[in-house]
């Protein structure tokens, strides 16, 4: 009752506030006013019922019922224990597999182009993963990176006709080098004032770009980049595609088994205890300085290679692919999925590079529909897509059991552990 | 291998913030084996003290000296990890836990300054990097027993209570191989048979690690049973240092406490 008294007064509200812009139209010419009492209405029925609607989900929110879009708890668990069960987890896998490895074949080449594009951000959106949710750096100037990748291939090739194998790994050092070389400066800064830096650091390199004209070409960018070869074996239009996208797919998968391995090392876990706090992290003898500039050239890392398959990809570049809304799109990929989370990094890649494809039936609300739901998203979901989950050790089983018969609870401590040593 | 002299040796530390002299003068050594307890009432400058001892803060003047793992250093402006990694681990006085790490993880993350394994370790996992992985975990796995915390390995730090949370941010500090554990006010918030169970903790790690213990803390029946000497503070100045029997008797200590009428 209560809801729908407040939903009734944001409807008036919002008549009220529209009544100039919705219902009065003055025609200058014939100097008349138009009344157009049907869109008071409109108003008001739909803001009545989005904020009925608003709230119903919002109160549901709060009474920790998280049933949305997504699945109850009790779904999620059931759902957890599914993909626990060995058997179904890899035949899961494997169809997966077996889907991504045909995916060419089954779609037209404009579906196998998007997805392309989906799994350069996935590489993009994995690299940031490491600055921004592992170590906690927010970086908002990550396209910089990806300039510099991008350009590193296409002027390589252009003076000295390097090819696209021989580039990527000189992209990929040249990446960590240059994030060496901005990270240094803004070392001493987190949060909110890392975020201003890394932010100017983007557009500077884009600026840079674009005026520096006798190296880059400036705005105009260079064209005819050649896609990578096999071998020197090239292919037809059509073969050159789906060469790209198992291209692509490769460095993707690469890139999983990288970072994975990265997340749970003795590496992963000091950026995560530089994330969780700074001052205990350095007082249990972490590198506070060593440990962010590593974060940030691994990142940058992988910036550039994707920044080198995307060269690959379009065969031309420009100032103009690396702006800030760029950045913002890499971040907002990795928030969304869930901050360091891999599987949630690449599902919010695919959802954000995808939707707005496949949004085109909307025509010209596409941008609003598209922003609408990650604002929706951002407001049931905070924590992102996939939550990232912490790995679980298994003790063999006789040592487990013993250190539990040991030690119960805290009040046995001190009786178990004496009895012990 | 016993080493002769004070694992630490603090001499005329002075620390000043702006106008305000926050240590004046205070000089503690710790020998090893020992368990000195640091109290105070409250601003009296002990939790300063720590930071200046374990490098958060650059002292203003004076001496620190630490002798451990075979070698004799001077802190006086290392970096805390420098200083960790010397021989010197510490709590905090409000818990500093890895909130989002597991509990293994946060005690792993102690192991970090005895481990070497580099980026192109973690990518390739040579032998030599699963090897100390393994061990990294063993040895946190041992510590986590001594804590007794085996029963909540693989629960996430921040969902701990509170007693679990102290004992695991001991843990912790003990991965990182200390000769000398700084505790600030280790028992704080803890009920008495907590406490208890905490002071028969310190002492096993003692005996186990062959360690050194400067402690802060308000809980003077623990400072009383568990230390070898008092240092007292108040104002930044040391007042007095003694046993735990003497201080408890000298009336400027009890002064500082009790304020003056207990004099009269």
């Amino acid at each position: 009752m209560q809801g729908l008294k407040k939903s009734l007064l944001t409807a008036v509200w919002f008549m009220f506030l529209t009544f100039p812009i919705m219902v009065i139209r003055v025609n200058t010419i014939e100097k008349t006013i138009v009344w157009r009492w049907e869109n008071l209405a409109l108003v008001g029925i739909s803001v009545f019922l989005l904020s009925y609607v608003w709230r119903f989900l919002m109160s549901r929110r709060e009474r920790g019922n998280k049933q949305n879009a997504f699945a109850t708890d009790d779904r999620a668990q059931a759902f957890r224990a599914l993909i626990e069960d060995r058997r179904i987890r890899y035949s899961l896998i494997a169809a997966f597999a077996i889907f991504v490895g045909v995916f060419p074949f089954l779609f037209s080449m404009y579906q196998v182009n998007i997805m392309i594009s989906a799994l350069i951000y996935i590489m993009l959106g994995l690299g940031l993963n490491i600055v921004v949710g592992l170590a906690g750096l927010l970086d908002l100037g990550f396209v910089a990176f990806y300039a510099v990748g991008a350009y590193a291939y296409a002027l390589l090739n252009l003076h000295f006709g390097l090819g696209f194998w021989a580039v990527l790994p000189m992209a990929a050092v040249l990446g960590a080098f240059v994030g060496i070389l901005l990270g240094f400066p803004v070392l001493r800064l987190r949060g909110d004032y890392l975020a201003i830096v890394t932010l100017g650091f983007g557009e500077i390199i884009r600026l840079v770009l674009e005026n520096w004209g006798t190296f880059t070409r400036g705005p105009s960018g260079i064209s005819n980049i050649p896609r990578p070869d096999l071998f020197g074996l090239e292919f037809g239009l059509q073969g050159r595609i789906i060469y790209m996208y198992y291209v692509v797919l490769a460095l993707v998968l690469f890139t999983i088994a990288v970072v994975t391995r990265l997340k749970y090392s003795r590496i992963g876990r000091a950026w995560m205890a530089l994330r969780e706090d700074e001052i205990a992290c350095q007082a249990m003898g972490i590198d506070k300085t060593q440990t962010k500039l590593m974060a940030f050239s691994l990142g940058a890392t992988w910036a550039a290679m994707a920044g080198v398959v995307f060269a690959a990809k379009t065969s031309f570049i420009n100032p103009a692919s690396f702006t800030f809304l760029e950045s913002a799109m890499i971040l907002s990929i990795v928030v969304l999925g869930g901050m360091g989370s891999t599987v949630g990094v690449i599902l919010g890649a695919l959802i954000l590079i995808l939707l707005p494809e496949y949004l085109r039936a909307f025509a010209e609300y596409r941008m609003i529909v598209f922003g609408a739901i990650m604002v929706l998203f951002m407001v049931f979901r905070p924590q992102g897509l996939i939550r990232d989950r912490r790995l679980k050790r298994r003790f063999h089983p006789a040592e487990s059991s013993k250190g539990a018969e040991a030690v119960p609870t805290g009040e046995g401590m001190a009786r178990g552990a004496g009895s012990h040593g | 291998m016993a080493e002769a002299g004070p694992v630490l040796d603090v001499r005329n530390l002075t620390m000043d913030f702006g106008g305000l002299r926050a240590i004046d003068s205070v000089s503690l050594d710790i020998m090893p084996g020992e368990i000195v307890a640091l109290i105070g009432p409250n601003g009296a400058g002990k939790t300063t003290f720590f930071n200046c001892v374990t490098g958060l803060y650059t002292p203003t003047s004076g001496e620190i000296l630490l002798s451990a793992r075979g070698q004799r250093k001077r802190l006086n402006g290392l970096k805390p990890n420098h200083i960790t990694a010397l021989g010197m681990a510490r709590t905090f006085q409000n818990i500093r836990l890895f909130p989002h790490m597991t509990v293994l993880e946060n005690v792993m993350i102690g192991r970090h300054c005895r481990t070497r394994s580099s980026i192109f370790g973690a990518i390739f996992r040579p032998p030599a990097t699963r090897q100390e992985e393994a061990e990294s975990i063993e040895i946190s796995y041992g510590l986590l027993k001594e804590v007794g915390l085996t029963a909540l390995v693989d629960e996430t730090a921040n969902n701990l209570p509170y007693g679990a949370q102290r004992r695991l941010e001991i843990a912790r500090a003990m991965a990182t191989e200390p000769a000398l554990l700084l505790l600030d006010e280790p028992a704080a918030g803890m009920n008495p048979s907590e406490t208890r169970e905490l002071q028969a903790l310190i002492l096993r790690l003692r005996e186990k690690h062959d360690l050194s213990i400067l402690l802060i803390e308000h809980d003077m029946k623990l400072v009383m049973s568990l230390s070898d000497r008092v240092c007292v503070l108040e104002y930044g100045t040391q007042i007095a240092q003694s046993t735990p029997e003497e201080v408890s008797r000298d009336p400027r200590v009890i002064k500082a406490y009790l304020g003056e009428e207990a004099d009269a």
